[in-house]
């Protein structure tokens, strides 16, 4: 289990990953949304995070000792060494599955930013005092298009209610325990993923009535090992999509 | 004349036009945290509006060619915290804003917001008329909204108070 400098990387990593995966598929809207509006706004959305994983990754090469730069690890790492969870990297579905997806990992990224903001390190805790604000405008977004797709026609309804049955098996991951996470809380670096879980569902729920919606449980599968770089198909896919021009022009500018 | 020329470069920092909002200057605009002039160096802190702000390679571009006009040297440092607030936005920028069709942000206080539909009450920038409408909650760039007036029906954007 790494220790100081390389735990407090390898957490950067996992809060970098997230971000940054989650940029890259919220920039896939961009040209493809309901309405002009929606593609600026899920763009912007995707460049907070953006910006969030920018700084994440940056402090993760600088403590790990490898001297890799922001652009290192996003664009020269392979699938296993990314720290990100199933829910991010799922490919876009419809507008409804989009919403759920953004409401649950916005109020998840709230949650956890207003942890982190008390973090020990400084520039966790810089990074999380920016972007606790960023993701309560992100969920506020989500909210309000949940609430209208739920509280609207009748096939608005029943697509929302099956968006958010579909991303139901991706979020417990979000809430585990891993060997990282748990060092991270414990040296004061980190958060501790499960102690998030009460408040995320509480708030997510309460959405989720007021949209005269069900919020599911029954899961027979759940996603796991994202956080050691076991990610499905998909990821392989948005990788090749985000990393090949740094990687067939390697040292490339303009 | 080091005194002149220092003071010289300072202002000349201060008066960089924010790329997107050219109205107004990063140190109205609150992005510029410190400038300081040691020997023939000139340290200056800048601090992002938004995480992802792509802005910021621009802005730190002009700050650099400013001062290496004045024949100094620049080490331009990003500082993310304290973080940016519409707060740190001066007096002057926020007519800026206003005279530039932007309506400025509203200042924020320390009491509870009600979360939800938006009541906040923002003038039109053109007409000043109090009946404005959200199109959007966001705009050209992270740090704007669109809205619309009711009375001249022209659309506008919000500098959005964070």
């Amino acid at each position: 289990m790494p220790q100081g400098d390389s735990l407090t990387a390898a957490y950067c990593l996992h809060l970098g990953d997230d971000a940054l995966i989650y940029a890259q598929r919220l920039g896939e809207w961009i040209s493809r949304a309901p309405q002009i509006e929606e593609d600026m706004a899920l763009g912007n959305i995707g460049l907070d995070l953006l910006g969030q994983a920018r700084a994440l990754l940056t402090r993760a090469g600088e403590l790990d000792g490898t001297g890799r730069s922001e652009d290192d690890l996003a664009y020269f790492r392979d699938e296993r060494d990314f720290r990100s969870v199933h829910l991010v990297e799922q490919p876009r579905g419809d507008f409804g599955f989009e919403m759920a997806r953004l409401l649950w990992f916005a109020t998840y990224q709230c949650e956890l930013y207003a942890a982190l903001v008390d973090s020990r390190d400084p520039v966790v805790s810089a990074v999380a005092a920016k972007a606790v604000k960023e993701s309560a405008y992100h969920r506020d977004h989500a909210e309000q298009w949940v609430l209208r797709l739920g509280d609207g026609t009748d096939e608005s309804h029943v697509r929302m209610q099956d968006s958010l049955q579909a991303v139901l098996p991706y979020l417990a991951e979000l809430f585990d325990d891993d060997e990282v996470s748990v060092a991270a809380a414990s040296a004061g670096v980190g958060a501790l993923p499960s102690a998030l879980h009460d408040a995320v569902v509480e708030r997510v729920g309460d959405v989720v009535v007021r949209a005269t919606l069900t919020l599911p449980h029954e899961v027979t599968w759940r996603s796991r090992g994202g956080r050691i770089g076991v990610h499905d198909q998909s990821m392989g896919h948005l990788l090749a999509e985000m990393q090949h021009i740094a990687r067939s022009h390697p040292g490339a500018s303009w | 004349m080091v005194t002149a020329t220092a003071t010289d470069v300072v202002e000349a920092v201060r008066a960089v036009p924010d790329p997107e909002v050219p109205v107004i200057s990063i140190d109205d605009l609150g992005i510029l945290r410190d400038v300081a002039v040691e020997g023939g160096v000139v340290r200056v802190t800048i601090t992002p509006t938004y995480s992802g702000c792509p802005a910021m390679e621009a802005i730190r571009a002009r700050i650099e060619r400013v001062v290496t006009d004045h024949g100094l040297c620049a080490e331009v440092t990003t500082r993310l915290s304290p973080a940016w607030t519409t707060d740190w936005m001066s007096e002057r920028g926020r007519d800026a804003l206003r005279r530039f069709g932007v309506a400025p942000p509203h200042v924020r206080s320390d009491e509870p917001v009600a979360v939800g539909l938006s009541v906040r009450r923002v003038d039109c920038p053109l007409c000043g008329s109090h009946d404005t409408e959200e199109i959007s909650r966001f705009g050209s760039t992270s740090c704007k909204a669109l809205r619309r007036c009711l009375s001249c029906r022209e659309p506008f954007e919000e500098f959005k108070a964070l």
